[in-house]
């Protein structure tokens, strides 16, 4: 699947431009943080690299083979849970492996206390908090072991422990070889979490830098002004 | 998860159809008959006799004799209870029914409401009263349905020399004996009905028996075998023993043993 | 006022004095029109639940079609069964007119429709929410089709509630399939038309208040049921 090449993507609705011709290369190691401000396209990349987005224009080249069947994973902003167990949740990912029963449950339950939702397997995902919802999602997410992760603001409005419990998590995921691409607005989570910082705005990558160099010196003014409006929002706490 | 609710369902199913088991012990024949026969009590009175005495359980279809007769020409009952004479003689002719015998008799009857706007009560005969009415133009609720009672309503009329069709007192139901009587009652109008349905209805409001009697208002009931020939399914022997039996001397003492009140309601006929 | 109060008086009567002829009736009634519902659910609810997460061509034409078939009359459908089974009719030499059982089928084609319809509608909402999430999770649509089936199960009930509505009040499929014969194929309906139209009218309304007590006990043990699936699963 790797190295994922992005050319000249191509995305229109409702008579804006969402992606501009964006091009991105993406190597088989480590954590991808996609920043940029509202409205640059960084959903609709995600989105495309899932399948839920046919790009009108470019190409994505898949490490030389066509589209994968499976090995992509992705947890939404606000992920989706069935009215039925935690475990039951996680089982819904391995619903297509065709596996037999006994062996999705024993897989769900170990994912699950990857992420320290073991005790809960049996409860209602309905009832879980914001932060043990996030973690469920991940779980569903990880338990395919996908070869290419992508996470949605995995942490929007969740409180601090929270956050920490969800980036202890990603980095479990990654170490495990998956290749994680993943949006934020949190600057701080930025470079706790990241190898590399791809910076997008107005549908097209400004600047794709390892995560120090980024931040030391960001090389386009859009990042900068970004870097520098966001700070004073995150030094507030 | 799913596969739970699956398994669950298919349990159900297997155990709602188990308890469901609709088996009926004994042989049964369908009996297609008039709701004059079934609704005066006539049925529920003389059955239980011939199936002690038979073993043989009489599941009785009520309707009217038009819907009767179809009903044993597509072979969906094995034996006929019914009051149309011409009609009946018509279905063995061609070949539906085997085996017709007269059974029992009873009669018509003209109600309508007690005041009598029409005079009914002063006539003749029947031709009388019918054409009474019509010169009133007295309302009037028909069966209009193909029934045996609706077969003698007409005669009348032809014989009375009225075409009531069309007439604006002149309503059809389309409907049972019990709905057109409800029908009269609520419209304070005139109809023909059986004597056995009319002993039994309860809901008479304002409606009397204003004309009754004239050997015209004879009303005979014929059974017949649906011809086993036609339909091969058809129970021809405890058919036969049925008809047999309700043309026997037992069956004759039951339908005479039938009483609303003290009033006798069928009165059997020998062969 | 007068003939009210002694249909009302009848009706207690009836229940209270457990006639054991009523008691048949009811029984009866209840075993037919479970049947049906039961067959209605294993038909219906799937049938909906495809109808909503599939995207095929002339889809719409089969949704409008069904929803159309909620307003089909019973005494259409009960002729159409009646023809079906008639010794003459193309199903005729299995010998079940005026039976249980052909009353079973013909309220089955009258309530699966219905429950379809119903299902179809609440399955189209839940996969709307879910569509994404399936879709990256690439699951196949029939597995779609029951984990929706499953994760609506709740609000379902209410199809389920509404076959049963359907199938216990209709009267003229039942007449016509059935025959209304006395100790076989006698249900509530057909005994209130029966007792109607020979003029037995408080009767007639004390077996409908049977009819509307049992129907219900049947909605109230549903409410209870879901209120303790939905207090288990939020």
């Amino acid at each position: 699947m790797f190295p994922l090449r992005l050319r000249g993507l191509r995305w229109e609705a409702g008579g804006r431009t969402i992606l501009d011709g964006l091009d991105l290369d993406l190597e088989a190691e480590g954590i991808t943080i996609l920043l940029g401000p509202n409205g640059a396209g960084k959903s609709v990349l995600l989105r495309t690299l899932c399948g839920l987005v046919e790009p009108q224009a470019g190409e994505i080249d898949w490490g030389g083979g066509g589209r994968p069947e499976s090995g992509v994973a992705m947890v939404f902003q606000q992920p989706r849970m069935l009215r039925d167990s935690v475990c039951g949740n996680v089982e819904l990912a391995l619903l297509p492996m065709r596996l037999a029963g006994v062996e999705r449950r024993q897989q769900a339950l170990a994912v699950l206390e990857r992420v320290g939702l073991a005790h809960r397997a049996a409860d209602s995902a309905r009832a879980l908090s914001g932060g043990e919802r996030q973690r469920l999602a991940l779980a569903r997410a990880w338990v395919t072991r996908p070869r290419l992760l992508l996470l949605d603001e995995p942490t929007a409005s969740l409180d601090p422990s929270s956050v920490d419990a969800i980036e202890r998590i990603v980095r479990e995921i990654r170490t495990e070889g998956t290749r994680i691409l993943m949006t934020t607005h949190n600057l701080g989570q930025a470079t706790r979490l990241a190898d590399d910082v791809v910076f997008i705005d107005a549908g097209r990558v400004c600047e794709h830098a390892p995560v120090q160099r980024f931040f030391a010196r960001p090389a386009s003014q859009a990042a900068r002004l970004y870097i520098q409006g966001e700070l004073p929002w995150r030094m507030a706490f | 998860m799913a596969n739970g609710l699956l398994k669950f369902l298919g349990r159900a199913v297997c155990g709602v159809l188990a308890w469901a088991s609709f088996a009926q012990a004994g042989e049964t024949i369908v009996l297609a008959s008039t709701t004059s026969t079934e609704q005066s009590g006539l049925f529920n009175f003389i059955l239980p006799i011939f199936e002690k005495d038979s073993g043989i359980g009489v599941k009785v279809v009520a309707l009217g004799t038009g819907q009767a007769l179809d009903v044993g020409r597509r072979g969906d009952a094995d034996v006929l209870l019914v009051h149309d004479r011409a009609a009946e003689d018509k279905f063995v002719q061609e070949g539906f029914g085997v085996d017709r015998r007269d059974v029992m008799y009873n009669d018509f009857v003209l109600v309508g409401p007690a005041a009598d706007a029409a005079g009914v009560k002063g006539a003749r005969d029947a031709t009388d009263a019918f054409a009474r009415i019509a010169r009133k133009a007295s309302p009037w609720v028909s069966r209009g349905d193909r029934s045996g009672t609706h077969a003698a309503e007409l005669r009348f009329w032809g014989a009375a020399g009225v075409e009531p069709k069309g007439q604006p007192w002149y309503k059809e139901a389309g409907a049972g004996m019990g709905p057109t009587l409800n029908m009269a009652a609520g419209m304070g109008a005139y109809t023909l009905a059986d004597r056995g349905t009319w002993a039994s209805f309860k809901n008479r409001q304002d409606l009397a028996i204003l004309y009754a009697g004239d050997s015209k208002l004879y009303n005979p009931y014929g059974v017949m075998l649906v011809n086993p020939a036609r339909h091969p399914h058809v129970k021809k022997a405890a058919g036969e023993r049925f008809i047999a039996w309700i043309t026997s001397p037992e069956g004759r003492r039951a339908i005479s043993a039938y009483k609303i009140g003290n009033e006798q309601l069928f009165y059997p006929l020998s062969r | 006022m007068n003939a009210f109060s002694l249909a009302l008086s009848e009706a207690f009567a009836l229940l209270a004095g457990f006639d054991h002829r009523v008691a048949e009736i009811v029984g009866l009634s209840l075993q037919v029109s479970g049947l049906a519902v039961l067959l209605g659910t294993l038909i219906g609810l799937p049938l909906g639940a495809c109808l909503g997460v599939g995207r095929f061509p002339g889809r719409q034409l089969l949704v409008i079609a069904l929803n159309g078939c909620m307003g089909l009359p019973s005494v259409v459908v009960g002729v159409v069964v009646y023809l079906l089974l008639s010794r003459s009719g193309p199903l005729g030499s299995m010998g079940l007119l005026y039976s249980p059982t052909a009353m079973v089928l013909a309220q089955t084609v009258l309530v699966a429709p219905l429950m379809a319809a119903i299902a179809r509608q609440t399955i189209e909402d839940a996969w709307r929410d879910y569509e994404e999430e399936f879709r990256v999770l690439r699951l196949r649509w029939i597995d779609s089709v029951r984990v929706l089936l499953h994760d609506c199960r709740h609000s379902l009930l209410v199809a389920v509630l509404a076959g049963l509505g359907r199938a216990m009040s209709e009267v003229g499929a039942v007449m016509i399939v059935g025959g209304n014969i006395d100790r076989s194929t006698r249900t509530m309906t057909t005994a209130i038309a029966l007792e109607t139209s020979k003029g037995d009218l408080p009767l007639a309304v004390a077996l409908g208040l049977v009819l509307l007590a049992v129907i219900l006990v049947l909605n109230g043990l549903a409410f209870v049921v879901r209120q303790w699936a939905m207090r288990r699963y939020a």
